[in-house]
């Protein structure tokens, strides 16, 4: 457990060495004051959003599902293209806070929170999607096993079943895990309080937490193991999630490669939404000396990574198709890239492959507004490429005399955008409410935050000679 | 309204007596700048011997529990023992369910099958794991929630919370000594060195005020309100058992076995003499016609009944007594010929001993009960009437015009 003091010498992790009570001022200043005009706005855009997105899932609870596009042969239309969207984008989360941590990636303090919260409200909002899918979400509890009146179970052979147990498994993890680093910093917050109203919350959800070192002990283990725990977790849930079209016999979607490509297509995704959100929220909140350019430099270098790994993806799916010598899966990809459906096609190929890679030059991981377009196209893109998953696979499938085509309606494009003003809104009031920086991380990486060296081993033999 | 809020707020403070301390000692604590100081304190502080006492840092400094003396934590053993009761409640469930309790054949594999079940084996064994970790690690190794110790609310809690590092050393422990504490505190460099007491309410710090009409009627309304949702769930969304409306009941299939009786039969047999409806007995079974008494053709004579007397006779007399009741059989001598039923004797016969010949049978002539109803023998008469009556007609039966 010893600390390399090169490492943030070499790299600071907190430009303009604040001291930690300004560190404190800075990242609880949302919580203690009024709202800004700034963040109104932000937020009336967003409730707007998410308002027009219930009001048109009430149409569809009332007039049922048929008020959307999907129908014979494309049965699984916007529903599971946004459900596969946002728990993708969940994934960035997970992977800051677990992954890096386990290799010991200091930069992760200043972007994990916020990355953990994303986590929580991307699953929120794709877990209304299966729900809303199956028609009448007041019977969701049929989804899970439990002893009803027909006696018969659920079936565990079933990939959506497993998709089930994994999307709940990966939110009350997810949600743990957040909830359990933000105990010391509702604590600090406490201590720091007046309002009465405040104090009362904060004193419940900080559990009474005080800085004890022999917590601290156990809370460190803790943090390691369910660090620990997640990194399975994180890919085992998307994992599941490409079953869902592995194990059907489809061509385009009965393939092996599907797992290991989700995976890197969520991260990808995950850290476009990550560092979409950062670039406004460090602007919003005055926090650029906090999350740094470094950071978002970081984040472009893993975009570029994983942008690369979903390109080499979709190429291996071609070069698959003509090796295995079936017509059928021949088809499909063609009519992929050639077909009715070929400017999605396109579009997912410019904005996830071709676009990132312009940042393999330093000067644009470094420059702010082509970051953002660049971080915008990969959100566009990543959606797309789900749509392409879906509905090529589908219009065209083994039967010609049934082959059609797929069109959205106003509804489903209603509940799109119901569901990015879902997740704003719930950004914005975390943002607003709780902290949204884990200050103890923060603090314990800043320069001098840890004992020196020698007098760490100093004080070990002092106790032990006598 | 916000600050009546306040003042709701306010007054569930004072009355935990979170507001005022009491003359009681807790402990002295003392405040350090840096990582180093507190580190260093630590260790000097383990070293005097002292055992109650406590480092509080806003973050977890590195090395502190070696300067301490701590034991390692032991939180890993827990988790894997409740990840491998997740691993194991995950393929006992899925075993019960589909390899045990309720078969379906699905795809032609195994009832229980082992590689479909592992990725929810895996995940439950992660959701065990990490609810016990975080759970554990909070309620039996940290010892929390505890909203009401005294160090909470304090100025150094403040500072340690925030920019500070501090140690407290407790009153209870056996080496305490005010002096000695502040002495030592001072020699170690701390610049804030200050007293903490109980708060006045609860100084034992064991006790909470569980016994209050507040509480007792909190708990009510949310046992009323958790009642409802749960009856509204189970009764009208999921049907779960017991809450099936009675759909679900014990039975005994027809034909199948059971041990309650003696004789290891499902089905009881009627008790005797019962009578089947629409199977009343027939009275004059198995007697001479002589004996038949008091039965009267209750059909009247018309078109429509006489039509199907003549269909049924057609059917099932005609084969052997002919189509116009000669005693022509159409059976060609398999059979002995039976009588013409235009012989004297029938003709005198009453309706009600043709009846009883037909369902009692004669001579050769078998019952013919099973496949002529009561009131089909009936119309049968009838038309045997108009057979006769056709084939001896009188020269008055002639209509002249």
């Amino acid at each position: 457990m010893s600390f390399d003091p090169t490492y943030t010498k070499e790299l600071p992790l907190v430009t303009e060495r604040a001291s930690f009570k300004e560190l404190d001022d800075v990242i609880f200043k949302p919580t203690e004051t009024k709202p800004t005009k700034k963040w109104f706005i932000a937020i009336s855009i967003s409730g707007t959003a998410a308002l027009i997105g219930a009001i048109c899932l009430g149409y569809t609870f009332y007039y049922g599902i048929g008020m959307w596009g999907n129908n014979v042969p494309v049965g699984w239309g916007f529903d599971i293209i946004n459900f596969v969207f946002w728990i993708g984008i969940g994934h960035a989360g997970t992977l800051i806070s677990a992954i890096l941590y386990l290799f010991r990636q200091k930069w992760r303090t200043g972007i994990a929170r916020f990355a953990e919260a994303m986590t929580i409200f991307a699953v929120m909002t794709a877990g209304i999607f299966p729900l809303i899918h199956v028609g009448r979400p007041w019977l969701a509890g049929y989804l899970f096993p439990y002893p009803n009146q027909n006696s018969v179970w659920v079936n565990f052979n079933s990939p959506l079943l497993w998709d089930v147990f994994a999307v709940s498994t990966y939110f009350v993890v997810s949600f743990l895990f957040w909830g359990m680093g933000m105990i010391p910093d509702i604590a600090n917050l406490r201590s720091r309080t007046k309002s009465g109203v405040k104090k009362f919350f904060y004193t419940i959800l900080s559990f009474g937490w005080r800085n004890s070192n022999r917590h601290w002990q156990h809370y460190e283990k803790a943090y390691l193991i369910l660090a620990g725990l997640s990194t399975p977790l994180v890919l085992s849930v998307h994992t599941i999630v490409s079953f869902d079209f592995a194990v059907s016999v489809l061509p385009g979607w009965h393939t092996t490669i599907f797992p290991p490509y989700f995976v890197a297509g969520a991260i990808f995704s995950g850290f476009g939404m990550v560092a979409t959100v950062l670039i406004i929220v460090r602007k919003v909140f005055d926090m650029e000396h906090i999350i740094t350019l470094n950071h978002l430099e970081k984040m472009c270098k893993i975009l570029l990574a994983t942008g690369s790994m979903v390109g080499y993806a979709y190429a291996m799916e071609f070069f698959i198709a003509w090796y295995s010598g079936n017509p059928a899966e021949q088809f499909v990809f063609i009519n992929r890239a050639f077909g009715p459906y070929a400017w999605a096609y396109w579009i997912m190929i410019s904005c996830n492959v071709i676009f990132p890679q312009l940042f393999w030059f330093k000067k644009i991981r470094r420059s702010i507004p082509i970051m953002m377009i660049l971080v915008i196209l990969v959100n566009v893109g990543m959606w797309f490429e789900r749509f392409v998953i879906i509905v090529t696979s589908l219009h065209r499938d083994f039967l010609p005399s049934s082959w059609g085509m797929y069109a959205p309606t106003l509804y489903d494009l209603g509940i799109l955008l119901g569901s990015f003003g879902m997740f704003f809104t719930l950004i914005l009031l975390f943002v607003k409410l709780m902290p949204s920086i884990s200050l103890t991380e923060l603090k314990a990486v800043t320069e001098n935050a840890q004992p020196s060296e020698h007098l760490h081993v100093h004080s070990k033999t002092h106790t032990h000679s006598n | 309204m916000i600050k009546k809020l306040k003042q709701i707020f306010d007054k569930a403070d004072k009355d935990l007596g979170l507001d005022n301390r009491s003359e009681k000692l807790y402990g002295i604590a003392a405040l350090f700048d840096t990582p180093d100081d507190i580190i260093s304190a630590a260790a000097d502080v383990q070293f005097e011997g002292y055992e109650k006492y406590d480092v509080h840092t806003p973050y977890p400094v590195h090395g502190m529990d070696d300067a301490m003396k701590l034991k390692p934590t032991r939180l890993g053993f827990f988790t894997f023992f409740f990840g491998a009761i997740g691993t194991l409640s995950a393929l006992l469930m899925i075993w019960y369910m589909v390899g045990f309790d309720y078969k379906n054949i699905i795809g032609g594999k195994p009832f229980f099958n082992i590689p479909p079940s592992m990725p929810i084996t895996f995940e439950l064994t992660v959701l065990f794991a990490a609810i016990a970790t975080i759970s554990l690690m909070l309620i039996l190794f940290n010892k929390l929630p505890k909203v009401n110790h005294p160090l909470i609310d304090t100025e150094y809690m403040k500072r340690v919370s925030s920019d500070r590092f501090g140690i407290v050393i407790q009153q209870s422990d056996p080496k305490f000594n005010k002096d000695e504490i502040v002495n030592l505190f001072k020699k170690l460099g701390s610049s804030d060195i200050s007293y903490i007491n109980y708060f006045e309410k609860d100084e034992s710090n064991t006790k909470a005020p569980i016994i209050s009409i507040k509480f007792i009627l909190g708990n009510f309304v949310l046992f009323i309100g958790v009642s409802i949702i749960t009856y509204l769930t189970l009764n009208y969304l999921l049907f779960i058992t017991p809450f099936d409306w009675m759909n679900k009941q014990p039975r005994l299939m027809p034909q199948s076995s059971s041990t309650f009786f003696k004789d290891g039969r499902g089905m009881r047999n009627p008790v005797e003499g019962t009578v089947a409806k629409n199977f009343i007995p027939y009275e004059y079974q198995g007697m001479p016609d002589s004996l038949v008494k008091n039965m009267a053709n209750p059909l009247p004579v018309n078109d429509s009944v006489i039509n199907t007397g003549k269909s049924k006779f057609n059917i099932y007399c005609s084969p052997c007594h002919g189509y116009f009741a000669k005693g022509d059989s159409r059976l060609r001598g398999q059979f002995p010929n039976p009588p013409s039923l235009h012989t004297e004797k029938v003709r005198k016969w009453q309706d009600e001993n043709i009846y009883h010949v037909i369902t009692n049978g004669q001579n050769s002539m078998p019952s013919y009960t099973k496949q002529i109803t009561k009131d089909e023998r009936w119309a049968i008469i009838h038309y045997i009437r108009v057979l006769q009556r056709a084939q001896n007609a009188n020269d008055t039966d002639i209509e002249t015009k």
